[in-house]
């Protein structure tokens, strides 16, 4: 290259700064020698810290319930059958299935047919509960009114994954149940809800059986928006006796959020890349 | 048949050759989450002590899932090379590990048809890291499509520039920025967020013409399902390398909703395409241990068999490259650090050992117990190891399947440290757009202004001068 080269001038004021604006991808970080600076190691640092205190905070389910209380819901809390985070960590299973005296209190609980269940679980990301649920709730809250739907007891579950709403769903006698969970956080979200929708729950239900909208946080789908697209699915769901991978999110090209490789549930079910 | 071994007062009892391998297996979280976990640290190492008696010719006479209930059991020993066994059917696996440690590259290419995976995963069982890494760097695999992959002293980068929506923009700048690194050499490949032919149509085109513009001696490949690929195929879209993820039984395949003759069909159908210059090897597999489990389609066998009966599926389509995707599935197969490094040595092991081109995506999610310097500890293992290829992402952060892998800069690393070289033909394209010096290090006013002016979509200026 010499110096007469006149794509040199561009050079001279930075391509990559404009380039990186064109991806969320950490490119144009620079080098020093062959490795990366100081700063750039420092960033991606944080994000991972960040993203590990998304998995490791334990949840804080009376904290949680209060906040969805003062909304008008009433709540229950409950306990998925892992013990602790390294359990949940390695035994999806147990994460599916009630603990043994949270199924009693369910069991031993007079309950009428509804509408809806509601279950907030902490999956991957304590934060994105803490931060994301009752704001989502809120949102929902005039789709639920306007439609007339009646809805259980918000179960707020600890150490929960997505299909163990499925029994909870069957115990609280629902004909849909829609699980609030936190998303397995990638390096730049960690505070990403996912919400799960399914029909005439009950254990034993297959992921394909589900409808998820994906990435709900402040920097993703808005509440107002993912409570739109809910309300979109629950009524078609209704309609049509299904959900899951027959059911498409037709809410709208309008309203149609950034689309994601995939839903990034919680973590437990994603074997292949394609 | 039961197999036994006593320690002591004890007579540690394993059920059938199943058992006996799974028991054998370091420990790890997939195995536990199956139920098939060594429950005490003496029951594994009787059942290493165990497995080391057995002779190789027991395993090739006892397929773990029966020759009747999986094709991959039959691919497997339809396609075994008797002649090329013949040498080693004598041993027992404890014999089989040093003749491995004692064999020339030479022998160890002359055995490879011979050896199944069942064979492969019992010795590497058995097998401490060092010798993982030893055995595998004597093994020779070479592969080419439009460079040569594999050669003694060299490390290929794939690029993964993948971008959350698939931003024709995001993804060019992302793989402009890796080829200023020197990366790209395996494979450009994108991970879609879309899985519509049309969105897909899109990006191959734009792989074509970026690696065309600048004549740059690799291959690109949408890294989407093997069905999709067909029909962009049958579309006359521009198609270098097929990609599927592949598993070890025929139920987990069936899972990805993939068979071996579907396989075949896209097979034979890239190879008409004749797009290779130098070579016409054109599948590109993925894999990982855990996708069986995964699947629940493990007939209760290790998840590390499993994955060398994976490359079993591989083997037959003489795959440019293969990729196992050592920590993407989750901490409830490799639970830490520690399960991470030792599959990810396996897998390589296992996979040269049959004669397959193996790369590994250094990786791991952010619920597992591990972070960059376990990756930096399994790279520098690999490259000791003569590993293939390994991932080269933007500062290993893979914003679109929410992973972290190793970077652009992390196989600067790897190359300075071990002295590794790039693929021949694209270290001297690089040298020739005058990005690296002789030895292949990057020059510190690099070209990649003209990279850029040259990138469709990043500028209106056209042609590169090289």
């Amino acid at each position: 290259m010499s110096a007469e080269d006149p794509t040199m001038d561009d050079a001279a004021i930075d391509p990559w700064a404009r380039l990186s604006r064109l991806t969320p991808a950490r490119i144009g970080l620079g080098r020093a020698g062959t490795g990366m600076p100081t700063i750039e190691v420092l960033r991606f640092g944080l994000a991972h810290a960040q993203a590990r205190d998304a998995v490791h905070t334990p949840m804080d389910a009376a904290e949680v319930a209060s906040g969805i209380e003062a909304l008008g819901y009433p709540t229950l809390v409950l306990d998925s059958a892992a013990p602790d985070r390294a359990t949940y960590l390695r035994r999806p299973d147990l994460g599916r299935t009630l603990g043994e005296d949270s199924a009693k209190i369910l069991a031993e609980r007079p309950s009428e047919p509804v509408d809806l269940a509601i279950v907030v679980a902490d999956g991957l990301s304590a934060r994105a509960v803490h931060e994301g649920a009752a704001g989502f709730l809120a949102a929902f809250k005039a789709h639920i009114d306007k439609a007339g739907w009646s809805v259980a007891p918000v179960v707020v579950a600890r150490q929960g994954r997505v299909a163990l709403g499925d029994g909870i769903g069957a115990a609280l006698k629902a004909r849909a149940v829609a699980v609030l969970i936190g998303e397995r956080p990638g390096l730049s979200s960690p505070d990403s809800l996912g919400i799960y929708l399914t029909l005439d729950p009950r254990v034993g239900r297959s992921d394909a059986e589900r409808n998820c909208i994906s990435n709900v946080r402040p920097a993703g789908l808005s509440h107002d928006l993912a409570a739109f697209k809910l309300d979109w699915l629950l009524r078609e769901a209704f309609v049509r006796g299904i959900t899951g991978v027959n059911l498409k999110d037709g809410s709208g090209p309008a309203l149609e959020p950034p689309p994601r490789q995939q839903a990034l549930e919680d973590g437990s079910d994603t074997a292949s890349r394609t | 048949m039961t197999y036994r071994h006593v320690v002591g007062p004890k007579t540690h009892v394993f059920a059938d050759l199943a058992a006996l391998m799974a028991k054998a297996t370091p420990l790890r979280s997939g195995d536990r989450l199956a139920g098939i976990a060594a429950e005490s640290a003496e029951e594994g190492m009787a059942a290493r002590w165990c497995l080391s008696e057995v002779p190789l010719s027991e395993i090739l006479a006892k397929p773990l899932i029966p020759y009747e209930e999986d094709d991959v059991t039959r691919l497997i020993l339809d396609t075994h090379d008797a002649v090329a066994f013949k040498e080693i059917a004598h041993l027992t696996v404890g014999d089989f590990r040093e003749f491995l440690i004692k064999a020339s590259s030479e022998t160890l290419a002359r055995i490879s048809p011979g050896i199944t995976p069942e064979i492969a995963a019992a010795v590497s069982k058995i097998m401490r890291h060092q010798d993982l890494i030893l055995v595998a760097r004597k093994c020779r695999v070479v592969t080419k499509f439009r460079n040569t992959i594999g050669l003694p002293g060299r490390l290929s980068v794939r690029l993964q520039p993948n971008h959350p929506t698939d931003d024709a923009a995001g993804i060019t700048a992302a793989i402009v920025d890796g080829l200023s690194y020197g990366c790209g050499d395996a494979v450009i490949g994108l991970n879609p967020a879309s899985d519509s032919v049309s969105t897909l149509g899109g990006l191959l085109h734009l792989f074509d013409d970026l690696i065309q513009r600048l004549a740059i001696p690799t291959q690109g490949c949408i890294l989407t399902h093997v069905t999709t690929t067909l029909e962009a195929m049958n579309r006359g879209l521009p198609v270098d390398l097929v990609f599927q993820s592949i598993a070890g039984t025929q139920k987990a395949n069936a899972s990805f909703g993939v068979t071996l003759p579907i396989l075949k069909e896209a097979h034979e159908a890239a190879l008409a395409l004749k797009r290779g210059t130098v070579g016409d090897n054109c599948m590109y597999f993925e894999t990982g241990q855990g996708s069986a489990l995964s699947a629940n389609a493990h007939h209760g066998i290790d998840q590390q068999t499993l994955e060398a009966r994976a490359y079993a599926v591989a083997r037959p389509f003489r795959p440019l490259l293969v990729n196992t995707v050592v920590g993407f599935i989750g901490p409830e197969y490799l639970y830490d650090g520690r399960e991470i490094i030792r599959a990810g040595l396996e897998d390589h092991f296992c996979g040269k050992l049959m004669g397959l081109p193996l790369g590994c995506d250094v990786c791991y999610t952010n619920h597992a117990e591990a972070d960059q310097n376990d990756m930096d500890t399994l790279l520098t293992l690999l490259g000791a190891a003569g590993c293939t290829f390994v991932m080269g992402i933007p500062g290993a952060d893979d914003v679109m399947l929410n992973y972290q892998s190793t970077s652009f800069h992390d196989s600067l690393y790897v190359r300075e440290v071990l002295g590794l070289k790039r693929a021949p033909e694209f270290e001297a394209w690089l040298e020739q757009i005058g990005l690296t010096d002789r030895d292949g290090a990057l020059l510190p006013e690099g070209p990649s202004a003209r990279l850029i002016a040259a990138a469709p979509g990043l500028s209106d200026r056209k042609g590169i001068a090289a």
